[in-house]
């Protein structure tokens, strides 16, 4: 595994770097994977993101911010991106960028929502749809590494197709833990109706607030406050609840 | 004018123009032409609002403090800043009071000087300035040429009343964020509101989003 490089000089950090498209997965009918080259990358610790900016040929200029899926490995970084119907952005990313198109990258960003290999404690992943992506990158690190401290993940979904990552997880880690949640649809044979995250979900699920877990949890900003605020009634440290917000504005 | 956009190009890579243009993006539709924000005015005076009174900075003992997540401080004299190189952004001002001014032209010394060696993995900034105040931003919203600690307005040292002797100069966010009487910024992994936005004003204040208010 490639060292991580945060903090680093600001400048050197912070710098566009030009990342070029070399492979793309489908991962759902709306999320893609894209494997961007970029020379240089300096390394990136698990759950950070970057910026990509996209340049027209009229010189108008874009960014958004993408959370990276992969764990590090030299000069590529995988972004899994979900098409925002509408959006501005993300439909290109998915739809349109093709292997060797360039797009101009920058990171990584974000040293709060990050897990390190020699944190031991254990560990309550709560994703809403596309907040996924860092949590992955999270078990991801976990594996390459050979980690021992538990995981546990627990996926809200609306429906089953929405499922992210869903042959690697099925594949399992030893130690990881996943509870799967469908708020819209279930699949064949579910023994439950569709719900939304509850406090009973997190409990049973989660880990008990007295085994000091550290708590990831990324998803839509409303899933994300109400994941917290539940998380905090059930006893846990709100010191230890670290969240990571998509707005709406995202596209 | 020369656009923030044209400053940021022409300080990539030495001077060299060359953005990368990604192949079929196109965004979405812009108006020609538009440079007011909505709800904004153009003003032609250059109107002046401060929380409180101008505080008077003597150059001899001015510092400005750049203060990483870490506790490592980075500290310019007087002497030190305006011995750095300079730029000479115009820019268009955008107050949240609604006045818009155009072109206003100014000397300083960009963030990305000052920021460029620092070791953080801070994601935030906190500015404080002499007198008190704070406001607060995004780290990467000081980099790439849109930020300045700006000394002079119009070829004239920077007047008192209009944040002298050096304020930051932030234009592409509403003004408060440009805090007069700069006299550090702490870099902060998490972030703090300042002085506006704990009284209820945005905590970004982007113009063209019109984002004035908490909840905008």
């Amino acid at each position: 595994m490639a060292g991580t490089a945060v903090p680093g000089r600001l400048g050197e950090r912070l710098r566009w770097r030009v990342a070029t498209l070399v492979d793309q997965r489908a991962e759902t009918e709306s999320a893609h994977t894209l494997v961007l080259k970029v020379p240089g990358w300096p390394g990136h610790l698990a759950g950070q993101h970057v910026d990509v900016r996209l340049t027209a040929e009229d010189g108008y200029s874009t960014q958004r911010s993408y959370s990276i899926a992969s764990a590090p490995d030299s000069e590529l970084v995988e972004l899994t991106v979900q098409r925002v119907p509408d959006g501005e952005v993300s439909p290109y990313l998915v739809d349109q960028l093709a292997a060797g198109d360039q797009v101009e990258l920058r990171g990584p960003v974000g040293g709060w929502f990050v897990w390190r290999p020699e944190q031991s404690e254990p560990v309550l992943l709560v994703a809403g749809g596309s907040g996924i992506v860092p949590l992955m990158a999270m078990i991801r690190v976990r594996r390459a590494v050979s980690g021992r401290s538990p995981f546990r993940l627990i996926y809200s979904v609306r429906a089953p197709e929405d499922r992210i990552y869903l042959p690697e997880l099925r594949r399992g880690d030893p130690g990881l833990d996943t509870a799967y949640l469908y708020t819209r649809r279930v699949p064949e044979g579910w023994p439950r109706l569709p719900v939304r995250l509850g406090t009973q979900d997190l409990a049973s699920n989660g880990w008990p607030a007295e085994f000091e877990p550290t708590v990831y949890v990324c998803g839509p900003t409303g899933f994300v406050e109400l994941a917290a605020d539940m998380l905090v009634d059930l006893g846990h440290d709100a010191g230890r609840i670290r969240t990571e917000r998509f707005g709406p504005s995202g596209g | 004018m020369a656009t923030v956009a044209e400053l940021v190009w022409s300080q990539a890579e030495g001077g060299i123009i060359v953005p990368v243009i990604s192949r079929g993006f196109h965004g979405r539709p812009r108006p020609a032409g538009h440079k007011l924000p909505p709800g904004q005015y153009e003003t032609r005076d250059f109107p002046v609002l401060s929380a409180g009174p101008t505080p008077r900075v003597d150059l001899d003992s001015w510092t400005f403090t750049i203060k990483t997540e870490a506790g490592v401080k980075h500290s310019w004299t007087w002497a030190q800043l305006t011995a750095l190189p300079v730029e000479d952004p115009v820019v268009d001002l955008h107050c949240v009071t609604k006045w818009s001014k155009f072109e206003t032209r100014w000397r300083g010394v960009s963030l990305d000087v000052l920021l460029q060696d620092i070791e953080t993995a801070a994601d935030y900034a906190l500015v404080h300035a002499y007198g008190g105040y704070t406001t607060n931003l995004p780290l990467v919203d000081l980099l790439d040429g849109q930020a300045w600690i700006a000394y002079k307005y119009d070829g004239a040292d920077l007047a008192p009343q209009h944040g002298g002797p050096a304020r930051l100069l932030v234009p592409h966010l509403y003004l408060w964020k440009s805090a007069k009487w700069v006299r550090g910024i702490d870099l902060l992994v998490r972030d703090v509101p300042g002085f506006w936005e704990t009284a209820g004003y945005n905590n970004y204040g982007d113009p063209w989003r019109e984002q004035r208010y908490q909840g905008d």
